[in-house]
Parts: C-alpha cells; sequence; structure tokens
C-alpha cells in the first residue's frame, strides 16, 4: 500500500462520532430541553377504556384552576374532522379507517386521545386532567382478529363494512400440485406477540405561532419534511407557512416520528392560543400511544421433497393493525408477505394478509417490520422439516439458498407495487462465513455435552434476507462555509444512529477535505428544503449517495474555477485540506472559501432504481432451565453483508443494538391486554425490556462481498439486520433444546417451562 | 399549593427556589437550574436515565423530590469534564468505544458508574454488567459500554490503552 493512502481514506473507517460530544457532556438538547418564552403546557386526556362511547365531558372543575387556559375535545377541532393521512402503501378502503385527532363520539383503544388541556405547567395541566369529568358508555371490545372477523362480530368503524382492513395477496406457481406431490409438508400456526419500537427518548413538541400566519414545530423525528406537508394540509396552510425543527432524537426504531394525533393538536393549540405550547408524554402514555408492531398469527405449511429440496409455501396471516389505520397503512402485511419468502428458490408460492382492526393500539412499523415476524415463521418452518428429516439445520437451508449466479434474483413478491428483485450477494458465502464466526461445529459439540439436571441445550440458526433503502429518494447539497469547511444538508434524518458522521465520511472522502472540516445541518425545513428522511435503513445508501454526488460536483467545480485563477489544468489540481493545491506543489495554493465565494451549494436528489436487499445470518447457542424457564446464551453471533461498511464501528453498533431489541421481543416485551382490553404492561416494570444482563456479548461479522450496483457507494442499508432474525433463532434453539417445537413468542420463562412440561408429557 | 423555599446544591452551586413539596428533583434540576443534560426516561425509577449524585451515591431524581434534596449535594452529567473541556476518562471511553447511539441514556449511566471507577481497580465483564443493570440503553446492546467501562478503568490504573479505529 502506498504510504500515506490509508490516512486519506475515509469511507471505511471506524472514525470518531461527531454527534458524541454534546451527549457526553450533557449539552445536547432533546425536545424536552428546549423551552420558549411564555410557553403553556400542554397534558392529553386518554380514554381509560379499549370501546366506549362518550357520552359527556365536563371541563367546569378543571377551567376552575385559574392556571388552566383552556380544556379541548373534539367539538374544538375544525369540521370535518381531520384524519390523520397514510402516507405509504395503503389499500382500498383504508382511508375510512384513519384517526382523528381527538376522538369523536366513540373510544376505540385504551389510551385514545380524549381531550387536551393547557395550562400554565405541566403539572397544572395535569392536575386538570384528573379533574375533567367524562362520562362514557362502554362497549364490548373486540380484541382478536379471528372474531373481528367473523360475520356477526360489531363494526368498529361505522363507515366501512367490515373489520377487514385491507388484504393483500400473491401468490405464483401451482401451489397445490406442489403440496399434492410432496414427500415431506409441515404445517402450523405460529404467532408473534405484540411489541414495540420503545425509544427511551418519549417524544415531545414544541410549537409557536409565527407572525403573519403559519408555524414552527419543534421536536420533528424520521420524516420532517413529509410531516409539514401533512400538518399543512391538516392546517390549511401553505406548506411554506409550516417550519419544521428537529432536535436531538433519542431513537426511533419505527416508532418515533411518525405523524400522530399530538402531531396535529400542538400546532393547532398553539395556532389558536397564539402562545407556544409544550408538550412531553410520560412513559405510560407512550406505551399505549407510540405504534404497537409485530402482532401476526400464521397459518403456515411447507412442501418438500424427501431429498430436502423446498417446493412451496403457503401462509395465510392474521395481522391486528389497532384501532385505527395509521401513517404506514398497509405496508407492514405488505413487508411481510414480499419477504416471507426469504433466501430460498420455491417452486410456488401463496400467502394471503389480513389486516384487521380491534380494539388495541394502532400498529406501524418496528425495525425490521414484518420481516422479524416473516424470519420467525419461515425459519421456524425449516427448522421443523430438518428435525423431521433428520437434516442439519444449516445443510438443508444451504442445499436451498438462491445461487449467487441467479442474481439479480426476482423473488416474484412485491413491494408497494414494485417487484422485489435482491439486487447482489452471494447467499450460501455468506452462510459458511457466518457458521465459521459462530464456530457451528464446536456449538455442536458443546451442545452434546451434559449440561446438567435440568437444564437443556439448543443451537438454533436463521437465514434472512433484509430491505433497504425504501421510498428511494434522497436530497442533499453541499457548500463550502464561512470558516472554509464543508457543509452538507441533508434530507435525512438522526435518529440517534450516528449519521452526521456517516455523511460527512462520504462528504469528506468525495470532496477530498478532512473529516474533520465537515458539518451536516438536517432536520430544519427552512434551511433543507426537501428530504424523505431516516426510515427503512435508508439514510447511509440513499443520503450518503446524495452527499457523494454533491459532493463530486462540488469538487469540479472548485477545481474549475481554482484551475482557471492559477492558470492550470484542473487535472493538475486537487483538493487538500481547506485549499485547492498543485499536486505535488502544495505550496501553491487557492482557499476553498475564496473558489466558492458567492457561487450556489451544490445539488443533488439521488434516486436509486431500486431498493437493495443485504442478507445475514443469526446463530445462538442457549440453554434453557426446565424448572425455572431462563433461557441463558452462551454464544450469540450475526453475519451481515451490507455491501459497504462506511463506518463498521457504527455498523457493529446497530447490529449488536438490533440484536439487543430483536432479543426483547424473542424472550421478554408484549404490550399484553385483558379480556377487556386494558394494557397489563404499560409500564417498564411489566414491560420488559432487556438490560445489560441479559444481553450477551454478539460476535458480529460485517462483509462486503454484495455492494450493490444500485448507488455509487455500493452500500446497502444496515439497520434492522441485527434484529431481523432474532426471534427465529431463539425460538429455534428452544425448540432444539426442549425437543418440543416453540410455536410462537416470546419465549418468556412461564413458555418455556410449559413446553418444557409439553415434552415431559410426551 | 403551598410552596416552599429550598436551597439545593448542584455541582457546587447553590439554587434557591420556591416549590411545590411535590416537585420531583429531575425537574428542579432540568427546569429550575436549567441542567437539561439530566434525562428523564420513564418517571417510575426503572430507567435510570435521570440518575444523579447525592453525596456521592448514584440516586435516581425522578423518584426523589426536590425538597429531599436539600442539605445534599448534587452532581450531575454537567459536572464530569474539566472546564478546559477535557472529558473525564469514563466520558472518552464511551466516546472511543461507540458506547452511545442516541444518548439519551448515556448521562445516566455515566453518573450510575462514576462512582464505581472511582474505586481504581479492574473490573470483570459480571461486574460491570451487574453495575450497568440499573440502566436501560435502548440502542446500543450495552456491549461497548461494557467496554467503555474497561478502558475508562484501565486508563484510570495508569494502563495505556487505545481503541483501534
Amino acid at each position: 500500500m502506498v504510504a500515506g493512502l490509508d490516512a486519506e481514506r475515509v469511507v471505511g473507517r471506524s472514525l470518531r462520532r461527531k454527534e458524541d460530544l454534546r451527549l457526553l457532556t450533557g449539552t445536547s438538547c432533546f425536545v424536552d430541553d428546549f423551552e420558549r418564552p411564555d410557553a403553556l403546557h400542554a397534558a392529553i386526556l386518554r380514554s381509560p377504556h379499549a370501546h366506549a362511547r362518550i357520552a359527556a365531558i365536563d371541563a367546569s372543575a378543571a377551567l376552575g384552576d385559574d392556571r388552566v387556559v383552556e380544556v379541548l375535545t373534539s367539538a374544538d377541532l375544525p369540521r370535518p374532522l381531520p384524519r390523520i393521512p397514510m402516507r405509504m402503501y395503503s389499500l382500498a378502503g383504508m382511508d375510512l379507517l384513519l384517526q382523528p385527532p381527538l376522538a369523536d363520539g366513540v373510544v376505540r383503544y385504551s389510551g385514545e386521545p380524549v381531550a387536551v388541556a393547557l395550562a400554565e405547567s405541566r403539572y397544572a395541566a395535569e392536575d386538570a386532567l384528573e379533574r375533567l369529568q367524562v362520562s362514557y358508555e362502554p362497549l364490548e371490545p373486540l380484541l382478536d382478529p379471528t372474531a373481528a372477523l367473523a360475520p356477526d362480530s360489531p363494526i368498529l368503524h361505522p363507515e366501512a363494512d367490515s373489520n377487514l382492513a385491507g388484504e393483500i395477496r400473491v401468490t405464483w406457481g401451482d401451489v397445490e400440485a406442489a403440496f399434492a406431490d410432496a414427500d415431506v409438508v409441515v404445517e402450523e400456526r405460529l404467532q408473534c406477540q405484540r411489541h414495540g419500537a420503545v425509544p427511551l427518548e418519549p417524544r415531545g413538541l414544541v410549537a409557536e405561532a409565527v407572525q403573519g400566519g403559519g408555524v414552527t414545530v419543534w421536536g420533528a423525528a424520521k420524516i420532517v419534511h413529509t410531516n409539514r406537508r401533512i400538518l399543512a394540509a391538516l392546517l390549511d396552510l401553505p406548506e411554506d407557512r409550516v417550519r419544521f425543527v428537529e432536535l436531538d432524537v433519542g431513537g426511533g426504531f419505527g416508532g418515533r416520528g411518525e405523524f400522530y394525533p399530538e402531531d396535529f393538536l400542538v400546532p393547532f393549540c398553539a395556532l389558536r392560543q397564539r402562545r407556544p405550547v409544550a408538550w412531553t408524554e410520560d412513559r405510560e402514555e407512550n406505551l399505549r400511544a407510540l405504534n404497537h408492531s409485530r402482532e401476526q398469527v400464521h397459518d403456515i405449511a411447507i412442501a418438500l421433497r424427501a431429498d430436502g429440496t423446498l417446493l412451496a409455501l403457503r401462509d395465510r396471516f392474521f395481522m391486528n393493525t389497532g384501532a385505527y389505520v395509521r401513517t404506514h397503512g398497509a405496508v407492514v402485511p405488505n413487508m411481510t408477505v414480499a419477504l416471507l419468502p426469504g433466501p430460498y428458490r420455491w417452486r410456488a408460492y401463496d400467502c394471503t394478509a389480513q389486516q384487521v382492526v380491534t380494539n388495541k393500539t394502532p400498529a406501524g412499523t418496528y425495525r425490521a417490520p414484518g420481516r422479524y415476524e416473516a424470519n420467525f415463521v419461515r425459519e421456524r418452518m425449516i427448522d421443523i422439516a430438518s428435525r423431521r428429516m433428520d437434516r442439519d439445520p444449516a445443510d438443508l437451508r444451504r442445499q436451498n439458498l438462491i445461487p449467487a449466479s441467479q442474481m439479480p434474483y426476482e423473488v416474484g413478491t412485491h413491494t408497494d407495487g414494485h417487484p422485489v428483485v435482491f439486487d447482489s450477494g452471494d447467499f450460501p458465502l455468506l452462510l459458511d462465513k457466518g457458521l465459521e464466526n459462530f464456530d457451528y461445529g464446536e456449538m455442536l459439540r458443546w451442545r452434546a455435552a451434559d449440561p446438567g439436571p435440568g437444564r437443556r441445550r439448543g443451537v438454533g440458526v436463521g437465514y434472512f434476507v433484509e430491505k433497504s433503502g425504501i421510498a428511494r429518494w434522497e436530497y442533499a447539497r453541499v457548500g463550502v462555509g464561512d470558516d472554509g469547511g464543508a457543509v452538507a444538508h441533508v434530507g435525512s434524518a438522526s435518529v440517534g444512529q450516528g449519521m452526521e458522521t456517516v455523511l460527512a465520511q462520504v462528504c469528506a472522502e468525495t470532496l477530498g477535505v478532512p473529516f474533520e472540516a465537515v458539518t451536516v445541518s438536517h432536520g430544519d425545513t427552512e434551511v433543507v428544503p426537501e428530504g424523505m428522511g431516516s426510515f427503512g435503513s435508508r439514510a447511509s445508501m440513499l443520503g450518503g449517495s446524495a452527499v457523494a454526488i454533491a459532493s463530486e460536483a462540488l469538487r469540479k467545480r472548485l477545481i474549475d474555477v481554482a484551475a482557471e485563477r492559477m492558470e492550470a489544468s484542473p487535472g493538475d489540481l486537487t483538493i487538500e485540506g481547506d485549499r485547492v493545491i498543485a499536486r505535488g506543489s502544495p505550496a501553491v495554493g487557492v482557499p476553498l472559501v475564496e473558489l466558492s465565494d458567492g457561487a450556489p451549494d451544490e445539488e443533488a436528489r439521488f434516486e436509486s432504481p431500486d431498493m437493495a436487499f443485504p442478507y445475514g445470518l443469526h446463530c445462538v447457542a442457549l440453554e434453557a432451565d426446565v424448572e425455572t424457564g431462563a433461557v441463558d446464551i452462551h454464544r450469540y453471533a450475526v453475519a451481515y453483508d451490507v455491501g459497504r461498511a462506511i463506518n463498521p464501528q457504527l455498523v457493529h453498533g446497530q447490529i449488536v443494538g438490533g440484536v439487543a431489541q430483536g432479543l426483547g421481543g424473542a424472550l421478554l416485551e408484549e404490550f399484553a391486554y385483558d379480556a377487556s382490553g386494558q394494557l397489563v404492561s404499560g409500564s417498564f416494570m411489566d414491560y420488559l425490556m432487556p438490560t445489560a444482563g441479559e444481553v450477551p456479548l454478539v460476535r458480529v461479522l460485517v462483509t462486503e462481498d454484495g455492494p450493490t450496483p444500485l448507488n455509487p457507494l455500493g452500500a446497502k442499508g444496515a439497520g434492522e439486520g441485527g434484529t431481523a432474525a432474532a426471534g427465529a433463532v431463539i425460538a429455534n434453539a428452544v425448540s432444539d433444546a426442549l425437543g418440543v417445537e416453540a410455536t410462537a413468542l416470546p419465549l418468556t420463562p412461564e413458555r418455556v417451562v410449559e413446553l418444557a412440561d409439553e415434552r415431559r408429557a410426551a | 399549593m403551598t410552596s416552599r423555599k429550598v436551597a439545593i446544591e448542584i455541582n457546587g452551586e447553590t439554587y434557591e427556589r420556591d416549590v411545590e413539596p411535590r416537585l420531583l428533583l429531575s425537574d428542579f434540576i432540568r427546569h429550575e437550574a436549567g441542567l437539561t443534560g439530566t434525562h428523564v426516561g420513564c418517571e417510575h425509577g426503572v430507567c435510570g436515565a435521570c440518575t444523579v449524585q447525592m453525596d456521592g451515591e448514584p440516586v435516581r431524581s425522578c423518584l426523589t423530590l426536590a425538597v429531599q434534596a436539600e442539605g445534599h449535594s448534587l452532581t450531575t452529567v454537567e459536572s464530569l469534564a474539566q472546564e478546559d473541556g477535557t472529558l473525564h476518562p469514563l466520558q472518552q471511553a464511551f466516546h472511543e468505544t461507540h458506547g452511545l447511539q442516541c444518548g439519551f441514556c448515556t448521562p445516566g449511566f455515566l453518573m450510575s458508574l462514576e462512582p464505581l471507577l472511582a474505586e481504581a481497580r479492574d473490573f470483570d465483564d459480571r461486574e460491570i454488567r451487574e453495575a450497568l443493570a440499573g440502566n436501560l440503553c435502548r440502542c446500543t446492546g450495552y456491549q461497548n459500554i461494557v467496554a467503555a467501562v474497561k478502558l475508562a478503568a484501565e486508563r484510570m490504573n495508569g494502563v495505556e490503552a487505545t481503541v483501534e479505529q
């Protein structure tokens, strides 16, 4: 290697994050840290019932407190009542199931906003909630999708003619014939429980009316431009009269940053009162109000030949979408249908999804939405088949993987009306590398050793194909700042993942300036004119590509201007530090700040022709205790091909953090409801997120064997693979340990003991 | 509600305020003293984001009333770095090991761990994980936080240690 070359490379190095200093020293600014003078504080009264008619609301006692300024109910909202629209893939009829900002006569889930109290302090606003008198006439709650689809079921939304929000069916090949000809058929009912994102920072907003009409909203996240458009439409304001500003954001994971009732209510109240309004939810609200996810019940069957060849997959599943269809529309069940086939060559496929409304909190996405569930059911089925056929589960998978020679591979499913085409990669190679990273042979020997009385050992593997870069474009503008450094204004959003660092690396490398000299600006719609934001593992690959293109254009322009000024050929010039210099004569140069003087920044809008599909393998070796139901993880390993890792340390961090969330879903977390529709896990004492005591050390192998041809970086998204197959491998390994097939998540101690008892009884 | 005068020392400075007896210490620190580095994640004592030190011991400021802090000496995350901006070894180690992502939980982790490190000895993974178990992090999976504690402990014991970049 040429001396010095390595130091110039910025992309591909684990540079330390630009974000850290403010976060480590307490000088960050999360939304609840942000204050406007003379602000009112909002608190939201939420329905205590899962399903009830609102007979009357009496605010007189609350308004008797002179610190309370106003109490709003749906009667105070504009008519026709605003409904929060869908922003992504939707199905016909779903527009009848959208949520109003405040319940209008009927509440449909416990936690639904009923009224807003505005007061001089948060404490006074909460006092007001306690004094609000609401008379409810309880109605029977519908919690189970099967019951909700029964012919005699009450209809939750009278405008719709059933509780079926939507149905998606994809089929190809002759499924019937494949099952008729099969040597082995495995059929199961498999269930994934309701859980969700639960970022550690609760949501919050600060809104303030601006002179001349319009409103500014601080605390936006994830999709600031989209949410600005939605709010402007709901408030009937021109889009340029609405400004959204992103502050530090304490985790997203799919849940945070969607447009929720509060995203209308807080700006609406600020405009109405002509005073700033601040709102921060508490944790109990957060657990009842933020999108839930993952609740699916599958009736699935696979057909195989005796030699292990996978023939057909047939599945029919319910997705419990809760009381209203939210911004994601039909995205989650569609993702399950689209990626359920996974990395295998099937001869025939038939999958039907039914999205059903019930009296639970509305559902949306959570890291690897629809795929965590799909990987769980498909990989479970492969393992059950392996056991029945006495085949090594890794070997049966290897036999059926799509070979590298068949890339790009058309799966036959669709996302958002777009065909799913695996763009690049070598699935068998990743399997081999992943098993080696785990040390599969050693783990099988460990499994065979005697763990002692009451202990059972199991090993599980799970293969998955992720998707990345949904909503395929992103915006960036790159220029030279007053200090001679580069400034990249990007449409991507920070949800804590480190995107300022990653995009600065791309800018620094492309432009040729030091990483330290790059500033990334994002999240203020007055500064960044457009953008899609950060979701679905898209910021690095799409935001990064937009930054690369804009940076390249800026580099070319600066060098061209310098060439004229220096009377040199552009080919002889390069950027070093904060100057353009002649190659080999660093003494002669022109500062960038002079070269860019007055010229506009370079803009780019990168559009990928398609999504990119990273792929990977999870492996786990664990020990289950048949008496206590405890599951102790002995080793956990993930291998993930992300095409190109811009900052390997951050990719590693995404994977390990993703595994922790996946393990939470596999072992602990559940939004559990009682028969009356009350969320019984509405605190962190009941909704159990993994602590340092539960999350093992994860062996991570990041590979770059399948760079995508779809963007200039070759990068695929890396945000969701750590979560995607965690439910699958834990269930596979627990089943392996106990000798009985686990069919439902989470595998809590109680359920593990039940499974062990089932085995003993058999 | 009748208010009451309190004088609370935070990071060496005394804040005198009239507060309601029900005011949470976390709210006093954040909104009366304006020290917003202390975060509130659950308000029921589980997540640990609001951890501060009272007379050197980590406490949950969301489970403490402001009036209970009178006469005690509090420290928050804002006190960790030196005045010239030099980070505390623990902060520096979090930075180098990528021990934080969104950073919302980080001040609570730092304030929980700092007294442990003052013991100036080596820690094994199990001990560190036990020490971390009272704080929730939703982003990192804890692995790099464990690494950060080890790195900081080594350095505070005079061992020169680096993290590959």
